[in-house]
């Protein structure tokens, strides 16, 4: 069963190492939390062993407003799957978070609760989660209210 | 010291293109190796001389092929990482390999095959490959499974190179106003010089009606602006610039190569999209550009024909950029002006009407119709080409160009 707008769930686990753990521990929180670089304070997702500024590898793990920004986005209209016959057409894209400084924190994302033919770069948005398994909580973002 | 002008491209082989799936019986080995021999034939040499494999994109197992032909003994043999980003900077591997004395004559080629895998992402077997793909290119693999960074992309949305550029063009089209009206003149002016070659898989005239007609695959990009998905293999080899010119064919020095990117490039499209701004709605090929007519020095209107990579056809767009033929951002109205039409325009792009209209191996189409452009010997032939351009991506880092040229002064 799917939704239209809304693209299934295709992987059910986090997979998840200490690197990246502390962000599913959050999700299923329904919290969006990032690492930040204690030496240069750059936000980094996902989660990679050094930072890209100053090469320190020591985080924090921060909470974040959960809210932000479409940078880009497609329309996905044609089905690469059978599964996504009743999902398409779904908006995906780059959300760029508040509380991070942008390029580098970025999260990809299905945005829904939007009308395809009308979502544009700019708009705001604010994180959802599906909760799919014990271990795996799903990021989407629905458009924020004006 | 450099690779310009040491090195020469001699001999081109092809095997015939096919729709996806339709090259069966033939193999990836069987078209790989058919190509080679023609290549060695073109070039008046034999699998005795061949003893290097330039190539990028893990093309073929060098192993696999020189044990199936009988290539006396193999003196270097690699690979540029990555994808098809590596088209154009495998001649640079092989002038690299020749300049230093490892290899003598090197083959650098593509082979495809898309009946058990589809590279534009849709389901084989009920899996979505892109969804859940793995880092790195190594043939070992994770030996873990999935790694923990495949749970922040795989359930995105984002399930292919299409969907990954057609996040990269909405952007371009925001900061600088590009329509789909440019990308519209792109597949047009390819159709227009695919449909007057044999190879091409494309024979009838592509019009602006049917095209803003056609169903929309992943906004903003319709049918139109994907490649195809054909199979086929080409491969070229490469020889020293003394060597070339008692050869068979006229050479065509490779006068520069580059390939690289931006660190933060890296494997940008496909997942993350953590380039920077500055450069995120780009072809990421501008510091390929810099070094490659820094190594050649030329300019870039001292090229004569571009044969740039185009999966996608906002790509052409923003390598026009990118290597300086417009300013950033004027890509849109440079080629709604005519520039890149053959034989009227500024810099004729895809003469052999690219991966959009001819055939998709990978960037090794747009390799063949340098060196034929080069000959003098191109269907589309670019009256008194001197100086042919040749790219491989945009895809994840490194990315690619090559300048092949009529003479080594």
């Amino acid at each position: 069963m799917s939704e239209r707008g809304v693209f299934p769930s295709v992987l059910k686990h986090s997979y998840a190492d200490d690197s990246t753990q502390p962000f599913w521990d959050a999700a299923r929180d329904d919290r969006l939390a990032a690492p930040r670089c204690t030496s240069c304070g750059t936000f980094r997702l996902p989660p990679t062993p050094f930072c890209f500024v100053c090469q320190h590898r020591d985080v924090e793990w921060v909470d974040l407003p959960g809210t932000g920004t479409v940078f880009s986005f497609t329309i996905v209209r044609h089905p690469l799957a059978k599964m996504l016959h009743d999902a398409v057409p779904y908006a995906a894209g780059i959300i760029q978070l508040d509380g991070t400084q942008g390029a580098g924190a970025r999260m990809i994302a299905n945005i829904i609760d939007c009308d395809v033919d009308t979502l544009k770069i700019g708009d705001r948005v604010q994180i959802v989660w599906e909760h799919v398994s014990d271990d795996m909580s799903v990021p989407r973002f629905r458009l924020l209210a004006d | 010291m450099s690779i310009k002008n040491q090195a020469a491209v001699v001999g081109v082989g092809a095997t015939p293109y096919f729709k996806r799936g339709r090259s069966f019986p033939e193999t990836e080995l069987s078209m790989a190796c058919s190509a080679i021999l023609m290549a060695l034939e073109d070039a008046g040499l034999t699998i005795k001389d061949l003893d290097g494999f330039a190539i990028y994109s893990y093309s073929c197992d060098p192993a696999e092929v020189a044990s199936v032909l009988g290539v006396p003994e193999v003196r270097f043999a690699a690979s540029l990482t990555s994808g098809g980003g590596g088209c154009a900077g495998a001649l640079g591997l092989a002038a690299a390999a020749i300049h230093g004395g490892m290899a003598n004559v090197c083959v650098s080629l593509m082979t495809l095959q898309q009946l058990h895998k589809r590279l534009g992402g849709s389901e084989i077997d009920g899996v979505l490959a892109y969804a859940t793909m793995s880092e790195g290119g190594s043939p070992y693999g994770g030996g873990g499974g999935l790694p923990p960074s495949a749970a922040f992309s795989a359930n995105a949305g984002l399930l292919s190179p299409g969907h990954s550029f057609s996040v990269l063009t909405q952007r371009h089209m925001y900061e600088y106003g590009t329509t789909r009206e440019h990308f519209a003149e792109i597949a047009i002016s390819q159709r227009a010089n695919a449909i007057r070659r044999p190879t091409a898989l494309q024979t009838q005239p592509l019009t602006k009606d049917e095209y803003f007609a056609a169903r929309m695959i992943s906004d903003p990009l319709c049918l139109f602006d994907y490649t195809q998905e054909t199979d086929g293999a080409v491969a070229v080899i490469t020889v020293s610039a003394d060597r070339a010119k008692d050869l068979r064919q006229p050479p065509a020095y490779i006068l520069a190569s580059a390939n690289g990117g931006t660190g933060r490039w890296g494997p940008a499209i496909f997942r993350y999209f953590q380039a920077p701004d500055e450069e995120f709605a780009s072809s990421g090929h501008r510091p390929v550009a810099k070094r490659l007519f820094e190594m050649a020095g030329v300019t870039p209107a001292d090229v004569d024909v571009a044969l740039l990579y185009d999966h996608f056809s906002p790509l052409v767009l923003m390598q026009l950029e990118d290597y300086g033929f417009c300013p950033i951002g004027e890509g849109g109205p440079f080629v709604a002006e005519g520039n890149i039409r053959w034989p009227t325009g500024t810099i004729p792009v895809n003469t052999h009407g690219g991966n959009l209209s001819e055939a998709y191996i990978i960037g090794m189409t747009h390799v063949r119709e340098a060196v034929e452009q080069i000959r003098g010997t191109a269907v589309n032939q670019v009256e008194g080409a001197e100086i042919a351009l040749v790219t491989g991506g945009p895809a994840a880092l490194p990315v690619s160009g090559t300048l092949l040229a009529r003479s080594a002064s």
